[in-house]
Order: C-alpha cells, then structure tokens, then sequence
C-alpha cells in the first residue's frame, strides 16, 4: 500500500511524542489560500486543476518543511487507504472526494500537511498533540510565509486571503481544539455548553450524546469567524473559551466524584472488562470504552503512561485502520471480531485499575 | 430503551449520532457506521450559505446581467454553491457580498497577517509589465531616446524581480 511507510512512521500525533494532556486531546490550525488570478478549485475546469497542482507541487517540495515529505495523488489511492487518511486528520472528506487533480503533501513529521485542489487551492494544517495553539500556529504561520515567497496568494487589501468560500475569508484561519469531555456529558451539561460556545461566535462538532453511550465525549472547538480580528486575537479568544470549558469539565468531574463516585467507578470498571475480554467490538463501543479509560487515566485509577496508549488505540481502531491492518476490505462483524481481539490483547499486558484513590459517596442512594 | 434509530442514508440501524449548533440552530443526523465516511455530514464547516444570502438584496442576486468579467460566476451559480468562482469574485460580488461578510465576521476588514513578500513581487511584476508595454509604445512611435532609457529601467525591474 502506497500509505504503509506513514501508517508505520512514528509521529507525535500517534504516538505521544509529547505527553498527552488530560481534556485537550489535540490542537489544529488550518490556513486556507488561494493563487492570485486563477479560478477556486470547484469552478475551474480539469486543466485548470491539473496546472494549479504541478505548479504547487514543484514549488512546495523546494520548501525545507516537505523535504523528504510524501505527496499522495488522491486518484493513485484506494478507497481503504482514503479513509485511514481521514481517521488521521491528515486529509478532509472533500479532499477525498475529488479525484480530479487533488492531492496532499505531508511533511514527515506528519504534524503539517497540505491539502491542494481541496475546496482552496492550498489548505495548510498545523496539529499539535496537546493545548498547544502556540507552537502551532508558530509552524503554520512560517510555513505559510514559505509558500508565499514561492507563490503568489490571491489577497485583497480590503478583504484579506481570498477564499473559495466568504466564510473562510480574511486571515482563512480555521484554529481548533479536540476536548474529551465525559464529565459535562455524563453531568449532561454538554448541550449548554454547546449553546454558549455557539452565542461567543465558535463551533462545535461532536455527539451530545443523549443516549449516554453514543458518544466518545470528543468535541471540536474552533473559530467561525476569519474577517475582521487578527490571527493572534482569534486564537487568544479561543484559548480564553476553551480554558472556561476546560474549567467546567475538570467541576463536572469534581461532582460526578462527590456525588455519584459508585457510578463512575462501576462505568470504569465495567469498561476495563470489556475491553479485557469482549470478543466483538463496534467502533463506537469501543470509542466509548475507550473515553472511560482515559478518564480512568485523568482520575488516577490508571497509570499516567497508559494514555498515550489509549490514544493510539482510539485510533487505530476506526474502521479504516482495522481493515488495514487486516490488509482486506472486510465486513463490519469481522472487523468488530478483529477489533476487540486487538484490544484484548493490548489490556492483557496493561495493569489492572486502581480504585483506591476515589472514596465511595456517602449519598449514593439519594438521587434514585 | 428506544428503538434503535435508523441511518439518515441508508436502512442500516443508527450508531453514530451528529449534533451540530451552528447560529443557534440543531443539526441532527443519525448515521450507521459505514456511512458517515461517504457522506461527509461530519464537516463543521459545511454549513448552508443561503441564511447569509437572505440578506442581501434580492434583485441584486436575480440580476442575469451580472457576472464576474475573469471566470463568468454568476449570483445564481454563488446561490447553489455558496461558493466565488475565482478572487476577483470578490470584486465583481462586492454588493452582495458587504451585508454577508458583516452578518458573518467580527467585521468586513481585514486585520490580520498580509503576505508581504508575495505582494511586493506583485508590485514589481506589474511595473516590469507596464514599462514593457511603454517599450513598445516607443518603438512603434520611433522614439528611439525613450526607448534607450526604457531598456535600461526594464533591466533594473528585470534584476528586482529576480533578486526576490
Ligand atoms: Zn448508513
Ligand atoms: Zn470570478
């Protein structure tokens, strides 16, 4: 397979380079550009595409960040190995739903890509495992004024970068951060918070999980708005709202455990057994398990260095990955026979929980 | 329990539930799981444009006669796709566009970063261009002394231009 050699490569992303933080899984900067005088990339005809893709290729692998990087054709993949892309951010659906002349340069570290021919010409993405906005936007920020001193950008004194879409408009800055956040789901305050971030101009993607299970408690947050404040006041008013609702999770813990610690440490531990020995798993099933699990990791009642192999099972579980890995394009009941076999077998060489660090609640009955 | 919802695109059973809030309103979608891949539901950004487009004014979206010189975009074609043909759209567009971009953004100017180098070499661009064209202008005209002056500018532009 054309994508073996970045599925095995060790990344920070995947691997934990950095140690990953309880709440904030990982950070992304998004920039969208466009070449001055061309059409967007869905108004121009195929030779117009094909144009626009060698020439931001040719000029992209002289940047010293995509020495030694790969460009993937979207047209040379396979459906399978389309998706594994998409389950590692590495590349959007839209991206991969155009085959005519669209492709992806990855840096080796995979932490920076860039996507040509998606909806802009160029959209160059910057994650970070971690709250890490900074160094984030520092790297998308001197790559993009690399891409610059090779290519002329379609830019408007008025208007800003000029983007396909006017949403995108402006600085063309998409910042986002992935938050796990089961103690708001689980306090079942998940849908005011939603609310609030929605009114102080942000978006949220993500379940709100009403059916308790179907969820993960994984939510992006990003910026809406691209015109009018500059790169730094966007990311500092993000920043700003994910440190509230990082703030309203870490409560919602603090009360779960006051008051329903019974529940959370049944839910844990019922989560650890499955994992353990469950012998067919969905990928939502085991998303959700595996959010408890990494709760468990936050509350002490898992070992600190077990989360960065959480979040590589996370991963690695998704339906594209499990196919791979089984090198066949497979049912869903096999591959949930596959999938829990995996993680079985990774739990058996993991510790066992440690309850003793939360104290049972007096009150336990009170609710009911 | 309730009954297990079914996915929004085919008859398979729900297993992935999508909430979005975006401008107050609840986006739903139930999907199974091997179709929320295909569909591409799960992108924040792929919101419609046509609450925004409610804005503007009306006879200026319908007008045929309006269409972007550089690529042929039209108002309609920007009603469907919610998407500019090409940047100088932008211009062509600027009414329609004002009343979106301040309902849209914390404002309609840009304060953010500008490529400065990319900008500068445009400039240069342009003057290499324009003193091509006086060139030409010269010679036709027979006015050999501009011409030599010309030149000798069109070399320096030339020089800028490579130099960056
Ligand atoms: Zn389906
Ligand atoms: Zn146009």
């Amino acid at each position: 397979m054309l994508i073996t050699p970045l599925i095995e490569a060790k990344a920070e992303l995947t691997d934990g380079g950095l140690a990953p933080e309880p709440i904030v899984l990982s950070t992304r900067i998004r920039l969208a550009r466009n070449l001055s005088g061309e059409a967007f990339p869905g108004w121009g005809d195929s030779s117009q595409r094909v144009d626009i893709l060698e020439r931001c290729l040719d000029k992209l692998s002289r940047l010293p960040a995509f020495k030694d990087g790969t460009f993937l054709q979207i047209s040379d993949l396979t459906e399978l190995e389309k998706q594994v892309l998409v389950e590692r951010h590495l590349v959007s659906r839209e991206l991969i739903e155009s085959e005519d002349a669209t492709g992806v340069f990855i840096a080796p570290s995979q932490q920076l890509a860039v996507m040509i021919n998606e909806e802009d010409h160029l959209r160059l993405q910057c994650m970070r495992s971690g709250f890490n906005f900074r160094k984030a936007w520092e790297e998308a920020d001197a790559t993009d004024s690399e891409m610059e001193d090779q290519l002329d950008y379609a830019f408007s004194d008025e208007y800003g970068y000029l983007t396909a879409c006017p949403t995108n408009v402006g600085t063309g800055l998409r910042a986002s951060a992935m938050l796990h956040l089961p103690g708001l789901v689980m306090c079942q305050h998940m849908e005011k918070v939603v609310r609030m971030v929605n009114q102080l101009g942000l978006a949220v993607r993500g379940s709100l999980g009403e059916g308790s299970e179907a969820t993960g408690s994984i939510f992006q947050i990003s910026n809406q708005q691209t015109l009018g404040e500059s790169e730094d006041q966007i990311i500092k008013r993000l920043i700003t709202i994910l440190h509230a609702i990082i703030e309203q999770e870490t409560n919602a813990r603090g009360v779960l455990l006051e008051n329903q610690s019974t529940m959370l440490m049944d839910k844990i531990g019922r989560a650890y057994g499955i994992l353990r020995n469950g012998h067919l798993l969905s990928s939502q099933e085991a998303v959700n398990l595996l959010s408890l699990m990494r709760l468990a990791v936050d509350l002490g009642i898992f070992p600190e260095e077990k989360r960065a192999h959480i979040d590589r099972l996370s991963m690695e579980i998704q339906p594209g990955h499990v196919q791979c890995s089984a090198n066949a394009d497979i049912e869903p009941e096999l591959r949930d026979q596959i999938r829990a076999t995996r993680i079985r077998e990774q739990f058996a060489s993991f510790p066992t929980l440690d309850f003793s660090r939360i104290q049972i609640s007096p009150n336990l009955n009170q609710e009911d | 329990m309730a009954k297990p919802e079914q996915c929004g695109n085919c008859t398979k059973p729900a297993t992935i539930h999508l909430t979005q809030i975006i401008n107050n309103k609840i986006h739903k979608v139930d999907l199974c799981e091997d179709c929320p891949f295909k569909k591409g539901v799960t992108d924040p950004e792929g919101f419609s444009l046509a609450d925004f487009l409610v804005q503007s004014p009306a006879s200026l979206i319908s007008d045929k006669s309006l269409k972007c010189e550089a690529c042929g975009f039209s108002p309609a074609d920007f009603k469907k796709t919610g998407r500019f043909g090409c940047p100088q759209c932008y211009d062509t567009f600027h009414e329609i566009l004002e009343p979106m971009l301040s309902n849209m953004h914390k404002d309609v100017v840009h304060r953010g970063k500008v490529p400065e180098r990319a900008l500068a070499r445009m400039s240069r661009k342009r003057r290499l261009d324009q003193l091509e064209r006086d060139l030409e202008e010269s010679i036709k005209s027979e006015n050999y002394e501009d011409s030599a002056r010309l030149r000798d500018l069109i070399a320096e532009a030339r020089t800028a231009l490579e130099t960056t």
